[in-house]
């Protein structure tokens, strides 16, 4: 079975980050690979295992022909990756991003499946694996928990508030997975020696056959710091506060 | 050591290094008190560290390992032991068995141990010290007579270390009365079912309780007229084994050099941090000169500490002598280790008294590594001696 995994490059989170002039984060420092997008590797490598063959393609777009992200996914076990880098994409939105990707996986050859995380970490817009089904004709199926091959179709548990739907759709599909479903695996220290050898295919917009020099239509006006936490409520122990604690948590559903 | 050309570049070093400083973070470091507290065998780090590939770093690809170079092997260790400093003990022992198979052992050893050992499919134990015998080398007594295809082994060898989980132990054993006694000294294959107490003439008779590095077993090993094959003699001939030991010491000092300089950047790190947010007379004890100018002592002896450790292990993977630099470097780091940890206790005051706080853990594993590899009053015996030779009149 063959499957694409969209991989974004993200400066290290656990690190400072800094903002470029038009609100978007500054990008020309060492990025690393989305956790969020670890899990949908994870993912792709166990369902290329258990269908006993076929490859794991990466996707990725990313400035400065960033491919140390990449170069983790493919010593988890990733075939190959295919890295889109251009300046005239820096600061592209959601929409612009999943035209870029939509025509980079067709350019990864047949594809059963297209994996994507449910948002990044760095953006959390969560809309280009959606965008890109509809540019690429895929049905879509989101929050996936897990994911079943069957005969030419995938059942998905997609993950919901109560629990999970059961969905069913033909392959190929694109699916957004939900992070931490699954442990992605440490790369062995034989997968990070083989890693650079493995083929990295490096492109530009126009080796798409697109054009961005019209720009795109999101523009990001002002950006402001998240509100600080409220304060919590207090509940003083009176012998009873346990039945106050317990009703905090049925008005929440957690029980 | 023949080493792998195209992986040791410094990019991918520092790769492999990050995903040992990840694996540590989210694997070791959270359990390692509790199992600390508990001694318990961590089963799941063990196959964790199979998983990555780590107990083959140094064995040559033509026998499944990685044919990496000492310098990522001791940067390996720093950061296990970061964590925990037991879980760089199950590599240690392994490691010089490796070595001493690697350039002592046949052909047919080598094919034979490698592959299994590079895959950590088994592990192994290294074996000098007996209960009357630990500086002094020379003083064992375990005996191995040869009668017909094989030794019977007789006597008792201490301070086994991994010697429950291994399936391989490279014994030092006597198989002649010569003067002087070394050259009476022969190196053992001796193999055993992985976890088992008693297998033929071999019994684990003890498992010693320690101060620290608990959590790995160190164990006390009865040979009572024990068969080993003579195909098991390591390099097929008697009177070698002393000098192979002592060339696997030399790498073993170099290993508890890495150990000490990671568990001592743990306890600075751990410092560095609780001096910021302690408070203390109106403001966090950083700010507190007699504090702050400990933490400048041990960041600064940290440092030197490392720069002689990679200064040793750079040597050695040219090919170089570095006995003098190893013993400086085991010696200077250990006793640095030991300095930090105690300054770490003080800046945490009775919280780095406390088990909720990893000081303590880090304090009792400190001095194993002033005595382990060759106590630290031998160390000097060694460099004095190396520098008396180099100095010559
Ligand atoms: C936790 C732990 C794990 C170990 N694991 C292993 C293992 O896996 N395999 C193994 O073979 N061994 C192992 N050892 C044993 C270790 O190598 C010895 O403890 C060490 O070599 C010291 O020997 P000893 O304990 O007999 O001390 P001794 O040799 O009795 O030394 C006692 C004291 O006398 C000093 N001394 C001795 N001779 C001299 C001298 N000539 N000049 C100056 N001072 C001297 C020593 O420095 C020390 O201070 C382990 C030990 C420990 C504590």
């Amino acid at each position: 079975m063959n499957i694409v995994v969209l991989v974004k490059q993200i400066p290290d989170p656990a690190g400072p980050s800094e903002l470029e002039d038009d609100y978007t984060l500054d990008r020309n420092c060492k990025l690393i690979l989305d956790e969020s997008d670890s899990y949908g590797v994870e993912i792709a490598l166990q369902l290329r295992e258990t269908s006993g063959g076929g490859e794991v393609t990466l996707v990725s777009m990313a400035p400065n022909k960033e491919v140390s992200g990449i170069r983790t996914a493919l010593a988890m076990g990733a075939e190959k990756a295919i890295l889109v880098t251009d300046d005239a994409l820096s600061g592209a939105d959601a929409l612009t991003t999943a035209k870029v990707l939509a025509k980079a996986i067709e350019r990864a050859g047949d594809y059963d499946l297209v994996i994507g995380a449910t948002e990044s970490t760095d953006g959390y817009v969560g809309t280009v694996p959606a965008a890109i089904a509809e540019l690429l004709g895929l049905p879509s199926v989101t929050f996936a928990k897990k994911i079943e091959v069957q005969e030419g179709k995938i059942v998905v548990q997609r993950q919901t508030e109560a629990g999970y739907d059961l969905i069913e759709a033909p392959l190929p599909a694109m699916i957004s997975v939900t992070a931490g479903v699954v442990e992605p695996r440490y790369p062995s220290f034989k997968g990070i020696m083989a890693a650079k050898k493995k083929p990295c295919d490096i492109i530009g917009v126009s080796d798409l056959g697109l054009d961005v020099s019209a720009g795109w239509g999101q523009e990001i006006l002002s950006v402001e710091d998240a509100p600080a936490r409220a304060a919590g409520e207090k509940i003083e122990d009176d012998g009873e506060s346990y039945l106050k604690i317990v009703e905090f948590l049925e008005n929440k559903k957690i029980i | 050591m023949p080493v792998n050309p195209d992986s040791t570049t410094d990019e991918i070093r520092e790769e492999l290094i990050d995903t040992v400083r990840r694996f540590t973070a989210r694997k070791i470091t959270p359990i390692a008190s509790d199992f600390d507290a508990a001694d318990e065998y961590p089963a799941e780090i063990v196959a964790g560290m199979k998983d990555l590939g780590l107990f083959g770093i140094t064995v040559p690809p033509a026998y499944g390992g990685l044919g990496l170079d000492l310098v990522t092997y001791a940067r390996v260790v720093e950061e296990l032991s970061y964590g925990w400093m037991s879980v760089s003990g199950f590599l240690n022992t392994h490691f010089m068995a490796c070595f001493l198979l690697m350039e002592f052992g046949t052909p047919e050893q080598k094919t034979h141990w490698l592959p299994r050992l590079a895959s950590g499919e088994i592990r192994a134990a290294y074996s000098l010290s007996e209960p009357d015998a630990g500086s002094d080398v020379q003083a064992i007594r375990t005996k191995a007579m040869q009668t017909g295809q094989s030794y019977e082994v007789n006597g008792t060898k201490m301070w086994l270390s991994n010697g429950l989980h291994a399936g391989l132990v490279v014994t030092l054993v006597k198989t002649a009365d010569t003067d002087p006694r070394h050259k009476g000294m022969s190196v053992l294959l001796v193999e055993k079912p992985p976890g088992a107490t008693h297998f033929e003439g071999l019994t684990v008779s003890k498992k010693i309780r320690k101060l620290g590095y608990r959590g790995l077993e160190t164990v006390e090993f009865i040979f009572d007229q024990h068969s080993v094959p003579v195909a098991n003699l390591l390099g097929g001939k008697e009177g070698h084994g002393f000098r192979q030991m002592m060339a696997a010491v030399e790498l073993g000092r170099s290993n508890i050099a890495a150990r000490a300089v990671g568990v001592a950047r743990r306890a600075f790190d751990e410092s560095i941090r609780y001096a910021q947010q302690r408070k203390a007379f109106g403001q966090v004890i950083a700010h507190h000169q007699a504090i702050a100018h400990k933490l400048a002592d041990m960041s600064t002896k940290i440092a030197a500490a490392r720069l002689l450790l990679y200064d040793a292990v750079q040597k050695k993977d040219r090919g170089e002598r570095c006995d003098l630099e190893a013993g400086q470097a085991k010696l200077f780091a250990s006793e640095t280790c030991w300095e930090v940890v105690q300054e770490a206790m003080r800046i945490h005051g009775g919280n780095g008294y406390s088990a909720e706080y990893p000081i303590e853990r880090l304090y009792r594993d400190a001095p194993l590594m002033i005595v382990g590899e060759g106590t630290n009053e031998i160390q000097k015996n060694v460099i004095a001696k190396r520098l008396l030779e180099r100095h010559a009149l």
